[in-house]
């Protein structure tokens, strides 16, 4: 391993000083750490939400003083808006994918370093639209929109504007996508064939290529919308002809494959952190390399799964159904191949492998209820219950977060240079590992007793599981309370980390912590691929 | 084998009530016991080699195997063949909850809106459901929705303003009811009692108010029940009959017999049910939502062999009398 000493006194950080060098940077490595600042707040916004949410739940009936059920509906749907387009969609592409994927490859920077920032500047533009929605209107729709209602005079036109946040943030995504392909195509170190990049750069790839390709129709659809409540085009609105339910279809080609590009970094993070953390050549590189493509094509043919009970034809809800269970295997691929990777190892359980452990707990839980909801005969009884607020919750917050705690723990050192305390983050992975099981489980009893989702109110037989899944969200609360004071305590009094300090094979550990302006002191040359531990 | 019990559908699931809820369950049951070994497998798996192959030195050798064909196709075709069986018993059921055609013994006319249930039976008696409540016996307040024990019931669904979704737990069944168009429910109650009615799609600030509840008792209670709903007056014109009044009112007889003879248009004599033909694109079955558009937009699907001469009815008929309408169609046989 090639370190120049010299390097560690001049890096990204103090290349250059004050707030706008950082403002102008067309540094990849700055535009992910404005991107986790960014998110991050975003993400105790929706957290607050979610907290208050819950709290509603404790009791039937109204609990919290200010909370009448418009407040709440409104909580709701601020609380799935945030979570999804401004925290668990750009999460780790934007995040850790700007920070790792051209020094993965071996890259000085993106392909486009101007148009990075440019992405960066047109998310937090949609951003600033969304969160002005939230202060000045009242929207209650979900987060899926669903026309007739979104287009009603009960809802105000501050949907417009919320709608309107979603579509600019759209633009971010597409140019992120567009940057990473090209980057992953043009810029990989010599010796870098597509068969030897890191499978975090493949699992980035594929969701890439959903970005490009689905967001479009999201934007398109948001746009309709938009022309419907103001020019009342009649496309969905009944009482001019439209069909309302061809909303959904719109909204759920996009909204599946979305879900695809919520979960496919962090299956990426985790192929990182299982090779690391037991020191072991991945098993079925090629498997998991091609299962994300695979599972980034057949996301596009499934969207009729959410709309088994809309009125589709039935043909069509037996049509999705099965090919949703192929999307089934791909995903039991990855995990199988996670835990081979483990035998005959050498596992150690730092903090962030305890949150890809975590992950593998919660995602297999997800994923299997997946298949319950998956049958037609099954789903009929549980849609739009809380069986499937806890399915989701146990792939996207279960899986997605628990990636990004666990990404957030094993990048700091590289990042900062500093370690953050152990013990510190292992505390907050009990916390919020319980805490999301006590939050969750019992949703699926709910949900299978009946309970529908989207409720202010519920039947008293109801009561006693809402509350143990209340008091699961503190639990959860304080892990993230943790884990960002152990983000904080690093900062000030971690230890210094060195070049590599978890022992990791790709080229981010080859250069010094924190790195250099541009990376590479010179371009590397690749010989074998990403995780040779012999 | 009282463990086995906690993880059987009852010990979740609602009661039974209606024929398909016991072949819901089953699958329900299976779902759970194959996931709960493939959980085992998968997490009990991990957890062992955590602690077999923990790090003991800090420069321990590992095994260098990258991969194992037998072992990935093993583990992608057993996968695979369990999610095709889960898909077509999934289906099977799906197709016994969705008897769509399959004309019940009993049809009632179901109408969403915010925040509301109103049930219409054939006679005229038309039920409202209450907005809002906190006791289930609230529900049957003024009057309740009754049907009879082992009759085929179907809804037919339609909403007023928004998306709404009708939702019987016991019944194992759901069906978003939407504006400008037909969707069905269908059941066969097994079991005597009450059974809740949920609205599962988001419609607003009364969301979860919007509870209605369904009494099943046997057959004399319920002739006795809508007998005496006829003729107390929560009846208002019987659909079929206003339909036959529309027709001959709306200048539908103009142009439609009503004894198979032909006129400009088709005769309304066998029509429903029947497999229609246009001059354009495929044909369809007239079924409600076949006839609701041709009365509305009758432009939009002309039957083969006839001038596109009849005059739109959007905007004249109320959505009462276009299912007014449509009963009395079904009634010429
Ligand atoms: C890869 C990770 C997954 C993610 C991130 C994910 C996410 C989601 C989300 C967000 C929803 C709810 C959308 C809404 O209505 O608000 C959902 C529903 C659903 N998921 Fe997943 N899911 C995953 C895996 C799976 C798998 C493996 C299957 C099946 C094999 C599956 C089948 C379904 C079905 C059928 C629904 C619709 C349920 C309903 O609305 O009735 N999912 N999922
Ligand atoms: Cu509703």
């Amino acid at each position: 391993m090639s370190t120049a000493t010299a390097s560690h006194t001049d890096n990204y950080l103090n290349h250059e000083k004050g707030i706008w060098s950082w403002l102008t940077t067309i540094d990849h490595k700055r535009i992910g750490i404005m991107y986790f600042f960014a998110i991050m707040s975003f993400f105790l916004l929706g957290g607050i939400f979610a907290l208050l949410v819950r709290i509603e739940l404790f009791t039937p009936g109204q609990t919290l003083g200010f909370v009448t059920p418009d407040i709440y509906n409104r909580m709701m749907t601020y609380h799935g808006a945030i979570m999804v387009f401004m925290v668990i969609v750009p999460g780790i592409p934007a995040i850790f994918g700007n920070f790792i994927l051209p020094i993965q490859l071996g890259a000085k920077d993106v392909a486009f370093p101007r148009l990075n920032l440019a992405s960066w500047y047109i998310f937090m533009s949609g951003a600033a639209i969304a969160a002005f929605s939230l202060f000045t209107q009242k929207v209650d729709t979900g987060w899926t929109f669903y026309t007739p209602y979104s287009i009603s005079n009960s809802v105000s036109n501050g949907v417009i504007m919320l709608v309107m946040g979603a579509f600019v943030m759209g633009f971010s995504s597409i140019l992120t996508g567009l940057n990473f392909i090209v980057t992953t195509h043009k810029l990989r170190a010599p010796g870098m064939t597509m068969n030897r990049i890191p499978l975090m750069v493949w699992a980035l790839y594929a969701t890439s290529i959903i970005q490009v390709l689905a967001t479009p129709v999201l934007a398109i659809t948001l746009l309709l919308l938009v022309a419907e409540r103001t020019l009342g085009v009649g496309i969905f609105d009944p009482t001019l002809g439209g069909d309302p339910v061809l909303f959904q279809h719109f909204f759920w080609f996009y909204s599946h494959p979305a879900v695809y590009i919520m979960i496919l970094p962090a299956m990426g993070v985790i192929s990182e952190l299982v090779a690391t953390f037991s020191r072991k050549i991945i098993f079925g590189y090629t498997a998991i390399a091609y299962s994300s493509l695979a599972i980034a094509a057949v996301s596009f043919l499934v969207w009729g799964h959410h709309m088994f009970v809309s009125g589709q034809s039935e043909f069509a809800g037996v049509l999705f159904s099965f090919i949703t269970m192929l999307v089934g295997v791909p995903t039991a691929i990855k995990l199988f191949n996670w835990i081979s990777t483990m035998y005959k190892g050498s596992v150690r359980l730092d903090a962030p492998m305890l949150f890809a452990i975590g992950f593998m707990f919660l995602f297999t839980i997800g994923g299997l209820t997946g298949v319950f909801l998956a049958s037609t005969g099954m789903d009929v009884h549980f849609h739009d219950t809380y069986f499937v607020v806890a399915h989701f919750h146990y792939v996207m917050v279960g899986g997605t977060l628990m990636a990004v705690m666990g990404a957030i723990i094993y990048w700091f050192p590289k990042v900062t240079g500093k370690m953050t305390s152990d013990l510190l983050g292992r505390i907050s992975w009990v916390f919020i590992f319980t805490g999301f099981n006590v939050t969750f489980f019992p949703q699926f009893i709910l949900g299978s007793m009946g309970m529908p989702r989207r409720y202010y109110d519920y039947l008293p037989e109801f009561t006693s599981l809402n509350q143990i899944s209340t008091i699961g969200s503190w639990l959860i609360g304080t892990g993230f309370l943790i884990g960002l004071a152990a983000v904080i305590h690093g900062l000030i009094a971690g230890k210094v980390a060195g070049d590599n300090p978890w022992g990791g094979k790709t080229l981010e550990w080859t250069i010094p912590s924190p790195p250099t302006h541009e990376n590479f002191e010179k371009t590397p040359t690749v010989t074998g691929g990403p995780y040779e531990y012999r | 084998m009282t463990w086995l019990n906690l993880i059987t559908a009852t010990s979740f699931m609602p009661v039974q009530a209606s024929e398909v809820a016991k072949n819901v369950d089953n699958l329900y049951i299976f779902l759970l016991v194959s996931s709960l070994i493939s959980f085992v497998i998968l997490i009990g798996g991990m957890t062992w080699f955590i602690f077999k192959y923990r790090r003991k030195t800090d420069t321990d050798k590992t095994a260098y195997i990258t991969h194992n064909t037998l072992a990935e196709f093993l583990w992608s075709f057993i996968p695979l063949v369990i999610m095709i069986v889960i898909f077509w018993w999934g289906w099977v059921i799906f197709a016994d909850l969705r008897k769509v055609h399959d004309k019940g013994d009993i049809e009632i006319h179901v109408t969403a809106r915010q925040w509301q249930w109103t049930f219409k039976y054939a006679n005229g008696v038309t039920v409202v459901s209450p907005n809002a409540t906190e006791k289930l016996d609230t529900l049957f307040q003024p009057n309740g929705i009754y049907v009879p024990v082992g009759k085929t019931i179907r809804l037919v669904m339609t909403s007023q303003d928004v998306l709404h979704s009708f939702f019987v737990p016991a019944f194992r069944n759901k069906m978003d009811a939407i504006p400008g168009r037909y969707t069905t429910f269908t059941f066969t109650p097994t079991e005597k009692g009450d059974f809740i009615v949920y609205c599962t799609e988001f419609c607003g600030t009364s969301h979860s108010n919007m509870l209605s509840a369904i009494r099943v008792v046997d057959s004399e209670t319920y002739d006795k029940w809508y007998a005496a709903a006829g003729n107390a007056g929560s009846a208002k014109l019987p659909p079929v009959e206003l339909g036959k009044k529309l027709y001959a009112e709306k200048a539908c007889a103009g142009c439609h017999s009503i004894d198979g003879s032909r006129l400009v248009g088709p005769s309304y004599k066998g029509l429903f049910g029947s497999v229609r033909e246009f001059e354009s694109g495929p044909g369809a079955t007239a079924d409600e939502n076949y006839i609701r558009k041709s009365i509305l937009q009758p432009t939009a699907q002309v039957v083969k062999g006839y001038p596109p001469a009849m005059p739109p009815y959007q905007g004249q008929l109320s959505d009462d009398e276009v299912n007014a309408l449509i009963e009395y169609i079904k009634t010429l046989k």
